[in-house]
């Protein structure tokens, strides 16, 4: 922290430099300051936007804010004695308004709006603060504000901008407002006359992928009606092409990699809605139909823990993960208690009873929450992008869906793995005679292994809650991909599971671009359809005693 | 032990000529009730409650089918739906090019969707649907090509059990999403619908939907009958062997994936005229038909009524489509919360149907 802070200092030092090179004006005392901003009551726009020249040059520790004040429109005279104060943000109809002393930003009371004179701006005038707050930005520790300072130089950058820039670049520390630095000043050099700096210029626009760039560079390469070139310079046009390919290759590059990670987050929904089946279902030979209204249920979770939160929408998707797998998985155990287990070693019975099951269910939530969709919110942290660079840009809702599947899946792993519950599990579906024999409860581990796969589905539920509609139908959606990704990976295999759902994923979206959303997954489907002829038990087939059951 | 051995243990078809004459009273008495006896009387059957009657009998029909290759040969399909649905899209395309210059755009050859996404001519599998002859050959010979294709590869590479379910949901469902895509030339979402006459005859009035009505019940009554005599065939004896005991059965010999393919595909041609014969009475068909949903409910109706016994798979049908319209009229909320107890009620408690209730003596005649 210290030391960002004598960096800081050392900048803005560095700063008063190049901005008042001519002259090395002391630092402008805080009534040569009021008097300035005393001035703006009277001054025309012309007058205004000296006085906001001035106010930079003038390097007072306030004028940053007086300026964005300005912009804001919140900076006003007081009628009764012409001092000036900056206003809190309100609301248009609010009749009064709070003040704040210029110098020392404390509370200075509140004023009534008709006793306050706003300080009036053009658009030329707004241009002029939006640069000049631009340039103390420049300055600014944080190298976020400093990144959108230097976009915002960009949208008209003359050339004391531009030495401005030039300077700021050669002690930027942090690699992105470097390279935005040095690109924006690349783009005015494209625009200059000397041929070495242009080409030089293009060799750096050529290292940055992103759509802007890359129209103007085309630019360089179009032709006229008249079929010359609009850019005469041969060497020019040639390093333009050179980098234009560059520009292509990176983007068609990121592009593969956000077309991976698309199948990568579509894939992990798979997994997770496939996953407690694979345990119902792969583990324990019972079709459950109702598995999607297990999801259903665990979203619904997600809807009811928000409503009674409603001023921690943050916390409440954390809160619902574990509330989602218990009402799941105690409706699962009620389910495998009262239903299932006279059924088993009949699978296609369990169909049709858990099909049952899945109606009732949807009828439930319907007669409890209406037909309608409920809406559930995302929470701050879930939603934006994370701008990894200029061509390739995550979402944060994708990137926290593969991550929760990573965990569930892990933690699935290590119980069935581990503990005492994933040893008796592994052995009832081994050899439930056996297991009985070594004196393991096999009732109690049917409930137990059934409830962990609901347990599950409910919390790919809270999941499916933030990426479609929550209503009776959402279990319905996903009920055939969860079906078909366990029998793809092979029953009673989670890794299978895993793979087998991350690769449909891929799939599907690599096939998107050319075959279309609809027509992608149909393909999928009827691709599946003739593997599963070709190897009727998966990717990954049992072997050994439990494939001949 | 398999316990399906002993549940569904074939039944002699005793009440057979009870539902042959069934039907053939019903066909007699539903066109006199519905054109002889005046709309004034309490006798009268509405046009609504005759459209219903004929649904529920092409329900039965597609039960037939369901019931011959789940409860004698043991495969239970979930895409029968999609065989109903080729069906009907069949019958459908046959009623849409009878529309002509009726249509809102007044084409005489294009169908009034196509106008609507700017064709300009026929796709080449819309060619000969003009033709009545034509278009039967099709409701029978497309679900039928399908089931065999989808048979031959799966029966094959021996898919069996619940595999084989989730592969027909899955075509099912694909066939579905495809049905909804408006450039696969079958009207997108909306399907086909406003149809205006059958070979001539004006569909919307009641003698033709009495004829209708009555040919549909001689399609079952034929139905039924070809499924008896395949059932009690030497085949239908092998049939039954595949379902209790497979691998026995390929061991003595008979060749268990042929046997399978044919019924399978019976099975297919038997749905699709159902749904030809559903089409022109309901007078709309959408890709909804094709819902994994659908499948499982004919599934449900056979289930109800009693698999392996062809009468109680008809029976079944007609009782849960009559419960079905009565409930959505007049208590939608308790119809899903019902259904849903009837399935879990019946596969718990009835693992024969409701045809297991049948007292054994007049079960065996």
């Amino acid at each position: 922290m210290r030391r960002r802070t004598a960096c800081g200092q050392r900048l803005a030092v560095l700063l008063a430099a190049v901005l008042c090179s001519a002259s090395a004006l002391a630092q402008t005392s805080d009534a040569e300051f009021l008097a300035k901003l005393g001035e703006l009551r009277e001054a025309g726009y012309a007058d205004k936007e000296r006085i906001v020249t001035e106010l930079v040059d003038g390097r007072h520790p306030r004028a940053r804010d007086v300026l964005t004040a300005i912009l804001e429109d919140r900076l006003y005279v007081r009628a009764a004695d012409t001092r000036v104060f900056i206003t809190k943000p309100a609301d248009d109809s609010a009749e009064s308004l709070q003040l704040v002393d210029p110098l020392t930003l404390k509370d200075a009371g509140s004023s009534p709006r008709a006793g306050l004179d706003a300080i009036g701006t053009n658009n030329r005038l707004r241009k002029s603060l939006r640069i000049a707050v631009a340039r103390f930005d420049l300055a600014n520790p944080d190298a976020a504000v400093r990144l959108a300072a230097v976009t915002e130089m960009l949208r008209s950058l003359d050339d004391s901008g531009a030495a401005l820039l030039r300077a700021r670049a050669s002690v930027e520390t942090d690699r992105r407002v470097k390279a935005e630095i040095e690109s924006s000043l690349a783009l005015v050099a494209l625009d200059g006359s000397d041929t070495s700096a242009r080409i030089d210029a293009i060799g750096v626009l050529g290292g940055r992928p992103r759509q802007q760039v890359r129209n103007r560079l085309a630019a360089l390469l179009e032709k006229n009606a008249d079929g010359s070139f609009a850019e005469r310079d041969e060497a020019v046009r040639a390093a333009a092409a050179t980098a234009l390919a560059r520009i292509d290759r990176s983007l068609a590059w990121y592009g593969g990699v956000e077309t991976l990670f698309f199948g990568l987050s579509l894939g992990s929904v798979l997994v997770l809605v496939a996953i407690g089946l694979a345990i119902t279902f792969g583990v324990m030979g019972v079709i459950n139909m109702a598995h999607g209204e297990l999801m259903m249920l665990g979203a619904y979770t997600t809807y009811v823990v928000q409503v009674l939160m409603p001023r921690h929408v943050g916390a409440s998707v954390l809160v619902a993960i574990p509330a989602a797998f218990v009402v799941a998985g105690l409706a699962g155990v009620i389910l495998e208690r009262t239903i299932i287990r006279f059924l088993y070693g009949r699978p296609l019975e369990t169909l049709l009873a858990t099909f049952g099951v899945s109606l009732a269910l949807q009828q439930l939530v319907r007669s409890i929450f209406t037909a309608n969709n409920r809406d559930v919110e995302t929470p701050a942290w879930m939603s934006g992008t994370w701008q990894l660079n200029d061509a390739l840009a995550l979402t944060y809702n994708r990137l926290y869906i593969v991550l929760f599947t990573m965990i569930v899946f892990a933690v699935l792993l290590v119980v069935l793995k581990r503990t005492r519950l994933g040893l008796q599990i592994r052995a009832v579906s081994q050899n439930r005679a056996m297991a009985r024999a070594m004196g393991i409860r096999s009732e109690w581990v049917d409930a137990m292994t059934f409830g962990l796969g609901s347990g599950i589905a409910g919390m790919a539920g809270v999941a499916l809650s933030q990426l479609t509609n929550v209503g009776p139908n959402l279990g319905q959606s996903y009920i055939i991909d969860s079906f078909m990704v366990v029998v793809f990976g092979g029953v009673g295999n989670l890794w299978g599971t895993f793979i087998g759902g991350m690769s449909l994923g891929i799939v599907n979206k690599l096939l998107e671009p050319y075959a279309g959303a609809v027509l992608g997954k149909i393909l999928v489907l009827l691709a599946l359809v003739l593997f599963i002829q070709r190897r009727p038990s998966g990717l990954f087939p049992q072997t050994g005693r439990a494939a001949e059951s | 032990m398999d316990p399906e051995r002993r549940t569904a243990t074939s039944l002699p078809e005793a009440n057979g000529a009870a539902l042959l004459v069934v039907l053939a009273v019903v066909a007699a008495a539903v066109p006199v009730l519905n054109l002889v006896v005046p709309a004034s009387s309490p006798l009268h059957m509405s046009t609504y409650g005759l459209t219903l009657a004929g649904k529920y009998l092409c329900y039965a029909l597609l039960a037939l089918a369901v019931d011959l290759i789940w409860g004698y040969c043991g495969i239970l399909s979930l895409g029968h739906a999609a065989f109903f649905a080729l069906g009907g899209y069949a019958m459908g395309m046959y009623l849409m090019r009878q529309i002509g210059r009726r249509g809102v755009y007044g084409d005489p050859i294009l169908p009034d969707f196509m106008v609507f996404l700017n064709w300009h001519k026929l796709p080449w599998f819309w060619v000969g649907f003009n033709h009545f002859g034509f278009a039967l050959l099709m409701m029978v010979l497309v679900p039928a090509l399908l089931a065999w294709v989808f048979g031959w590869l799966a029966f094959r590479s021996r898919v069996t059990g619940v595999y084989l379910s989730i592969m027909t949901q899955a075509l099912s469902y694909a066939m579905m999403l495809a049905f909804f895509r408006n450039d696969m030339g079958f009207g997108g979402n909306n399907g086909f619908t406003d149809f205006k006459d059958i070979l001539g005859f004006d569909l919307q009035r009641d003698s033709t939907r009495v004829v209708l009505f009555v040919v549909t019940a001689v399609a079952l009554a034929a139905g039924y009958i070809a499924c008896r005599t395949i059932t009690r065939s030497r085949a239908g004896r092998v049939i039954r062997a595949i379902r209790d005991a497979e691998s026995r059965t390929r061991f003595l010999g008979y060749r268990v994936e042929s046997y399978k393919l044919w019924v399978f595909v019976f099975s297919a041609a038997l749905a699709g005229i159902a749904g030809a014969l559903y089409v022109p009475q309901v007078g709309i068909i959408n890709p909804s038909e094709f819902a994994p949903i659908n499948s499982i409910e004919i599934v449900i109706w056979v289930a109800v009524g009693g698999r392996g016994t062809l009468v109680g798979a008809a029976a079944g049908a007609v009782l849960v489509n009559y419960a079905k319209t009565f409930f959505t009229g007049a208590l939608p909320e308790v119809w899903l919360y019902a259904l849903g107890a009837l399935f879990v009620l019946v596969t718990l408690f009835l693992p024969r149907g409701l045809m297991g209730l049948v007292p054994r003596a007049i079960r065996a005649r």
